[in-house]
């Protein structure tokens, strides 16, 4: 069970916002690329999720470019799990290869307000709204992406068949 | 089946896949350059494996910063070069070498009609262009491909964009492309593919149709592709020596929808801030004064790019306080402009040429903007904080629309400076 407070953002959100371009050179140094993740929608960001955080956002998520430091930004931040309405695909993949849990749940953003307490259980595709005292469903992860994040991330998921070969 | 299908289809040594179904599937090529390189390089370490599963297969292209903006870039460059060495990656194109990935890739014969095709950028859908099929991923996929040479996909379904019609005057297919993510959204195609096809595309040379795959990704999609003809083959006939297949759609081939465009009357396109599909026809906007115009970037810095934009700036001068960049797209295509004078009537304009490469586009280096300032760009995104300042603002248009927009400090349309 995935547990933290609801940070919430609209649609359309690109990767251009969540990690600006002009900081891809710090790629090597996630620790450096996390404090400047979202700081174009909101400066204090970092500050706000570096005890664990889950965003629910719109549609869209993640739209634009394919660098994988956008995910990687949040996560190292703090973002425990990413709910949208749907996610652009390449975020998508992206957000799971690295470890990042992300759901897709139509209505969320309608249902979840800034600073509310969720509890995500992604096996089963529920989120648990603590504050409103609801219960949303989202679209189940096929059971080879639960996998991948079970390991932590594609690397170690493949590291893990190799082994077992 | 689509083209799109049977490529997936033969990929994954199948006899016929559909929609929404997860494949594994063989990489043809597989593209990462100077950003996206180290993340792939780190994970592929992690993964433990010695050597690529096929070094004739990859290919390695310096263009996000290049000659190296910072020293942190030049360290980032370093990690690739020593890679490319010690997995003897001969596809390696240096700075000075290429030049922008999306137009590299095409032009030194590594883009096959009926090729699946992987690059560690999101405009990797340019090379559908070509009759391939072409997506962008991100490091770790890649890591994975590096490793394996092989990587799931789900098939996509496919919308069909049927276009008619003649274009007009200074109207081009970065104007259609435009007009076609404003009526299909930024989120209109997420996860599916885009087919462009009916006569007009015929006619659309082997640039234009590199324009509108490239912004592709821009609807969401994973793909842009357009059925391989005579055009796309001469082009690619003359860049490589490989064997390859190019596949057509069957005739019962299938589509989730199709949208009818007719580019008759079609004005010049305008993609305001802060979003791709805010479009509107140029004479529907209103007076934008620019402090910057670029034309440039895998969207539009090709020849033909720079002959509209030499078109329209010669025996003109640039208006003061407007800096201008011009950025042919590659190596080669700077060799061309240089050739036909076309960069000579850049720098009498008052234009600033520089080096093939994504610059400014991306807002890496070599022209970013200040917050409250605006810039017309041939580029792909208008996204807050794309070219620099968050504050800042992006409008989309035509080489053509930036460079009349560059003579007269405001947006403006092409055809009113002829006239």
């Amino acid at each position: 069970m995935i547990a933290g407070r609801a940070v919430k953002f609209g649609d359309d959100v690109n990767t251009d916002v969540v990690l600006p371009g002009k900081y891809l050179v710090l790629t090597l140094n996630p620790q450096e690329l996390a404090k400047h993740a979202m700081e174009g929608l909101d400066p204090n960001f970092a500050e706000k999720v570096k005890n664990g955080a889950i965003i629910v956002a719109g549609k869209n998520f993640g739209c634009g470019s394919s660098r994988e430091e956008a995910p990687l930004a949040l996560k190292q931040a703090g973002v425990k799990c990413v709910l949208a309405e749907f996610f652009a695909r390449i975020f998508y993949r992206n957000a799971i290869n690295i470890g990042l849990p992300v759901l897709e749940c139509p209505g969320i953003s309608r249902k979840v307000e800034e600073g509310d307490e969720l509890a995500v259980d992604l096996k089963a595709g529920e989120i648990r709204n603590r504050s409103k005292n609801v219960t949303l469903h989202a679209m189940k992860l096929p059971e080879f992406m639960l996998e991948i994040l079970d390991d932590g991330g594609l690397i170690e998921h493949i590291r893990k068949g190799m082994r077992s070969k | 089946m689509n083209i799109a299908e049977k490529i997936l289809a033969r990929a994954s040594g199948k006899e016929e896949v559909n929609p929404e179904e997860i494949v594994e599937a063989k990489i043809d090529v597989a593209m990462v350059h100077d950003l996206t390189g180290p993340l792939t390089v780190k994970s592929f370490r992690e993964i433990g494996v010695k050597k690529v599963w096929d070094n004739q297969r990859i290919v390695i292209i310096f263009d996000h910063l290049v000659p190296a903006s910072s020293v942190q870039a030049a360290e980032l460059h370093r990690v690739m070069r020593e890679f490319a060495e010690e997995q003897k990656i001969e596809n390696f194109y240096d700075i000075g070498r290429g030049g922008i990935c999306h137009q590299a890739m095409p032009e030194k014969g590594h883009v096959k009609p009926g090729d699946l095709i992987v690059g560690a950028d999101s405009h990797t859908c340019t090379y559908g262009a070509f009759g391939a099929f072409a997506t962008g991923i991100g490091a770790t996929d890649m890591a994975a491909v590096f490793a394996t040479g092989k990587l799931w996909f789900k098939v996509p379904s496919v919308i069909k964009v049927d276009v008619t019609g003649r274009f007009q005057e200074f109207v081009t297919p970065k104007d259609l492309i435009l007009n076609i993510i404003g009526k299909i959204g930024v989120d209109g195609a997420t996860y599916k593919g885009v087919e462009f096809a009916g006569p007009t595309i015929r006619n659309v040379s082997v640039a234009g149709r590199m324009t509108m795959c490239n912004m592709a990704v821009e609807m969401g999609a994973k793909i842009g592709i357009i059925e391989p003809d005579e055009t796309t083959l001469s082009y690619v006939k003359g860049r490589t020596k490989e064997p390859f297949k190019p596949l057509k759609n069957d005739s019962d081939a299938t589509y989730e929808k199709t949208f009818d465009f007719d580019v008759t009357g079609m004005e010049p396109q305008v993609a305001a801030p802060p979003s791709v599909d805010n479009v509107k026809p140029i004479s529907k906007i209103k007076e934008v004064e620019v402090n910057q115009a670029f034309i440039g970037s895998c969207t539009n810095g090709r020849l033909e790019d720079l002959r509209f934009a030499a078109r329209l700036l010669k025996g003109r001068k640039i208006k003061e306080g407007v800096r201008t960049l011009v950025i042919p797209a590659s190596q080669e295509i700077y060799m061309q402009a240089l050739q036909e004078g076309l960069l000579e009537t850049f720098v009498k304009a008052g234009a600033f040429v520089c080096n093939p490469t994504c610059g400014p586009c991306l807002g890496g280096h070599l022209g970013l903007l200040a917050p409250g300032e605006a810039c017309i760009s041939s580029s792909n995104r208008n996204f807050i904080g794309r070219m620099g300042s968050p504050k800042a603002y992006v409008y989309l248009a035509s080489p053509a629309t930036v460079a009349a927009s560059a003579v007269t400090g405001k947006i403006t349309d092409p055809k009113s400076l002829e006239a």
